[in-house]
């Protein structure tokens, strides 16, 4: 029990609160919104999508009437890409690239198209019918976007493949980790129909351990890690452990999985971070009906790591920003009660050029919650990977070839956040692709190589 | 302020604009509301024998957002009785005395029909008679419209009927479905026309369903071919009306038509030769409304040109219409981009390349996004040795003034294809009748 509960909301209320931030495209909008794409020849877009997905060709497409042939162009650049069209940062990849933004012009809302093409078909296509099996069989572990992406890259080949997934239900973060009101878990469950309609086995509830692994190496070709990363890093000061203080992914995690009435919110919050993450959740917790909150973030908005469309939004909630601030103790008899900052001071840039941070003695200030959430850095599951002999780690990450997600064990390859320590969904499903044609790539050498 | 009346055949109009002759046209109470609202004349929906329409009837062309850029219709000439249009025609003119409206008539190919119709639309107090001969459906299958404008010698002779009783200037109005619309025009004259109107529709077949794969539009199940107008027939009734302008077995006023839909178009038109000028599909789609910002636009560009009357308009471009073979061919253009305009689109490059000559150059577009700070700006380069100054860059180029074609010294002296061809010894004329005479000696 919290000290303080958020009020109960209606039903009606929660599913407004919650409803899809960015609502689908109807036919007419579609129509008018891609009549203004220009089809740039090489087009900055798909050079900024990291999937490379054929923009101007699916706007097209889309155009013509074609719109299964746009969502082709689409799934066969990137499987995910209905939970890209929702979540991918535009602003920054294709949109961003635009080049209507030279001429100040608004970009082409390249994602909502996107959606309305995806959508058409999501529940129904499919994708390419798959070679007959090619004797060869890879492991994938983690159900996540890269998992997803790697395994349809190699069903083209006639790989068997099959996905090992911690969660009761497919698609990581996409289902767990994203805020309800830009991508339902549900519809994150339908978007692996698409996959699984391409002949990927998942097994569900499987916790790879260290047994596991030995098996899979023996039974399997060849494994792709992309476990992702683990719980959200830990705030170190004293009162962690009182009830009401909690991990961001757990708490976005349960709003995506339990009903919005059930869900325990406090009524005043405090969201330690400056990341997108952070973001979610104080959106999140308005929108479940918390009354006060704050996002306290130890540098200032111009550092914060969160994209500055997502602040803005954050702003529209009228969250309370409370920058430059460090936490510093969580007091409360068992439950949170309160929570002491301290105001920081920027130095000058670091080596990495960030403005590091310093308490300035004297500035403690205490705010009233019922709710602490971190929302700091993720954790690296480095127990489970150093595991894995001669898997090569900087920082926790795993180390691959670029060219070919290939780890120092020529078994294993990865991609995802557990490669680049977090990052969009659509970079874990660019580097599921990549990786799925290195396998290929060393596979069928070693096969050549057999059979010579 | 400039003069925009303009004087057709002695009949003056307060301005050039006329709603042509179509469903805009079609009784007293839409010719009273075109008058309220500022049009210059009516040239009423064609009177003659009541027709039976069929359901439905339009059918267009959509290009991207942009609707009905081409229109295309199977409707038939008026469906009221003769009687009414005469007494309707006559009540306006009594109401709008200074305003311009013509009698549209066809009836079969029968002198005495025409005699008995043309005197009916004297009595009624039409400024000016138009004769159809251009309609291309319907009617044509029964002897009369364009079935008439497709043989000069029935052109002539139903207008010399017409004339042997006309009271009125008499316009014919010519279909665009010839070989040369400028020798029906001579046709016309030749049978005593005091002008000339065009274009009519285009023959066409809109369309087909792609669901019931029947033709638009559908008439239980069934369609037939219509006549073709809107924006996108302007070009070719542009060249028709230059054509007529330019032959000098003409030389009668003209009245043009055929996708004119602001004063823009209304310029170019009158520039090629137009004294008067006719607007059905436009009004069709927006109302009678438009005409506001004809005359007002008319007005600006007369001023912005230091023209005091909308007359000097008429046929100013008509000589600026050459043959190819005057064309000098050493006059050069190259296309230039102006890259801090330009926004990298490579529209210009992948014309050029697959569509054209390939002058243009482009360099790989490098992979990368925001993330990694702001790409570096990406510009197509003109071979300006290369370029042939066909246009097409500037053409297809989105941002205005970034493509343009600029003009090069070549060095040498002005030629065209007569003077090299004479130069050269041979035949100035087309090889036509060099290929027949090789043909027949073989």
């Amino acid at each position: 029990m919290l000290k303080q509960h958020a009020p109960r909301l209606t039903p009606e209320q929660y599913e407004q609160n919650f409803s899809d931030i960015n609502p689908p495209l109807t036919r007419s909008q579609a129509l008018e919104e891609g009549s203004r794409c220009l089809f740039c020849y090489d087009a900055p877009c798909i050079k900024a999508c990291p999937t490379g997905i054929d923009v101007p060709q699916f706007i097209r497409q889309i155009g013509t009437g074609n719109v299964t042939g746009a969502a082709k162009t689409i799934l066969n650049a990137n499987i995910l890409g209905h939970s890209c069209a929702r979540v991918c940062p535009t602003s920054v990849l294709c949109e961003g690239a635009c080049v209507l933004n030279m001429e100040h012009k608004r970009p082409i809302d390249i994602g909502k198209l996107q959606r309305y093409a995806v959508d058409h078909v999501m529940d129904t296509l499919q994708l390419f019918t798959p070679p007959a099996n090619n004797g060869r069989k890879v492991a994938l572990i983690g159900g996540g976007p890269a998992s997803l992406s790697c395994a349809t890259e190699l069903r083209r080949h006639g790989y068997a493949t099959t996905i090992f997934d911690a969660n009761p239900d497919p698609g990581g973060l996409d289902t767990y980790g994203i805020a309800a009101y830009k991508l339902r878990a549900e519809d994150a469950v339908r978007e692996f129909g698409l996959v699984r309609r391409l002949g990927v086995e998942i097994r569900s509830n499987v916790e790879v351990t260290s047994a596991k692994l030995a098996e899979l190496e023996r039974e399997y070709d060849a494994i792709f890690i992309g476990i992702g990363l683990g719980g959200t890093d830990d705030l170190q000061i004293p009162g962690e452990e009182l009830e009401g203080c909690c991990d961001a992914l757990t708490f976005i995690r349960n709003t995506k999985e339990q009903p919005f009435d059930k869900v325990s919110v406090g009524n005043r919050i405090a969201v330690i971070g400056g990341g997108n993450t952070a973001i979610d959740v104080v959106t999140a917790a308005r929108r479940l009906g918390a009354e006060e909150i704050y996002m306290i973030y130890r540098r200032g908005e111009a550092e914060a790591s969160a994209f500055e469309y997502e602040i803005e939004l954050a702003k529209k909630d009228s969250i309370t920003f409370v920058w430059q601030s460090v936490p510093t103790r969580i007091l409360g008899r068992d439950k949170v009660e309160s929570l002491e900052c301290v105001k920081t001071m920027l130095g000058p840039p670091d080596a990495s050029g960030r403005r590091s941070p310093k308490n300035i003695s004297g500035s403690e200030f205490r705010l009233d919650v019922d709710m602490v959430i971190k929302a700091l850095g993720q954790k690296r599951k480095t127990d489970f990977l150093q595991s894995i002999s001669g898997l090569k780690l900087e920082k926790g990450c795993v180390q691959v070839q670029p060219a070919t997600m290939q780890t120092a064990n020529p078994k294993y390859f990865a991609g995802g956040d557990c490669v680049n320590g977090g990052g969009e969904v659509v970079d874990a499903v660019a580097h599921g692709k990549t990786a799925a044609a290195g396998i290929h790539q060393v596979l069928s050498a070693t096969a050549r190589r057999t059979h010579a | 302020m400039p003069d925009i009346s303009v004087d057709f055949c002695g009949v003056r109009s307060p301005n050039p604009f006329w709603l042509g002759s179509g469903p805009p046209a079609n009784t007293a109470y839409q010719a009273m509301r075109a008058f309220d609202a500022g049009w210059g004349g009516v040239v009423w929906k064609t009177i003659g024998e009541p027709i039976i329409n069929v359901s439905s009837r339009y059918g267009s062309i959509d290009y991207k957002s942009e609707r009905m850029i081409g229109l295309n219709n199977i409707e038939l000439i008026s469906d009221r009785p003769i009687e009414t249009n005469f007494l309707e025609i006559t009540e306006v003119k009594k109401k709008y005395p200074k305003h311009v409206v013509v009698a549209s008539l066809m009836v079969e190919s029968k002198q005495a029909a025409w005699h008995e119709i043309v005197r009916r639309a004297n009595d009624s107090g039409a400024d000016l008679l138009e004769l159809n001969f251009g309609c291309p459906h319907g009617m044509s299958e029964r002897g009369m419209g364009a079935a008439v404008g497709q043989v000069p010698e029935y052109a002539t002779m139903i207008t010399t009927w017409v004339k042997e009783v006309a009271t009125v200037p008499v316009i014919v109005k010519l279909t665009p479905n010839v070989t040369d619309i400028s020798f029906m025009a001579a046709a016309a004259k030749q049978g005593g026309a005091d002008a000339v109107s065009l274009i009519n529709t285009i023959n066409s077949l809109v369309g087909v369903d792609l669901d019931t794969m029947v033709p638009r539009p559908n008439v239980g199940g069934y369609s037939s071919h219509g006549g073709y107008c809107g924006p996108a027939v302007k070009p070719i009734a542009l060249n028709m009306v230059a054509s007529v302008a330019n032959n000098p077995n003409v030389r009668i006023p003209i009245s043009g038509i055929g996708g004119i839909g602001n004063w823009k178009d209304a310029v170019e038109f009158m520039l090629l030769g137009s004294t008067s000028v006719q607007i059905c599909t436009a009004a069709m789609h927006y109302g009678f409304r438009i005409v506001e910002d004809m005359i007002s636009g008319l007005d600006a560009y007369l001023a912005s040109k230091g023209m005091s009357s909308a007359m000097e308009l008429v046929g100013k471009s008509v000589g600026k219409v050459e043959d190819w073979g005057n064309l000098n061919l050493n006059y050069k253009v190259v296309a230039k981009i102006d890259s801090e305009k330009c926004i990298g689109c490579n529209l210009c490059y992948i014309a050029c390349e697959d569509g054209a000559h390939q002058c243009i150059t482009a360099a790989p577009r490098p992979v990368g996004d925001l993330r990694h700070g702001a790409p570096a700006k990406h510009v197509p380069h003109v071979i300006e040795e290369e370029c042939v100054g066909c246009n097409l860059c500037a053409l297809v180029c989105p941002v205005p003034q970034c493509i343009t074609m600029q003009e090069i010294d070549t060095g040498r002296g002005s030629m065209n294809w007569r003077q090299l061809q004479e130069a050269r010894g041979k035949s100035p004329q087309c090889s036509m009748e060099d290929l027949l005479a090789k043909a027949a000696k073989a």
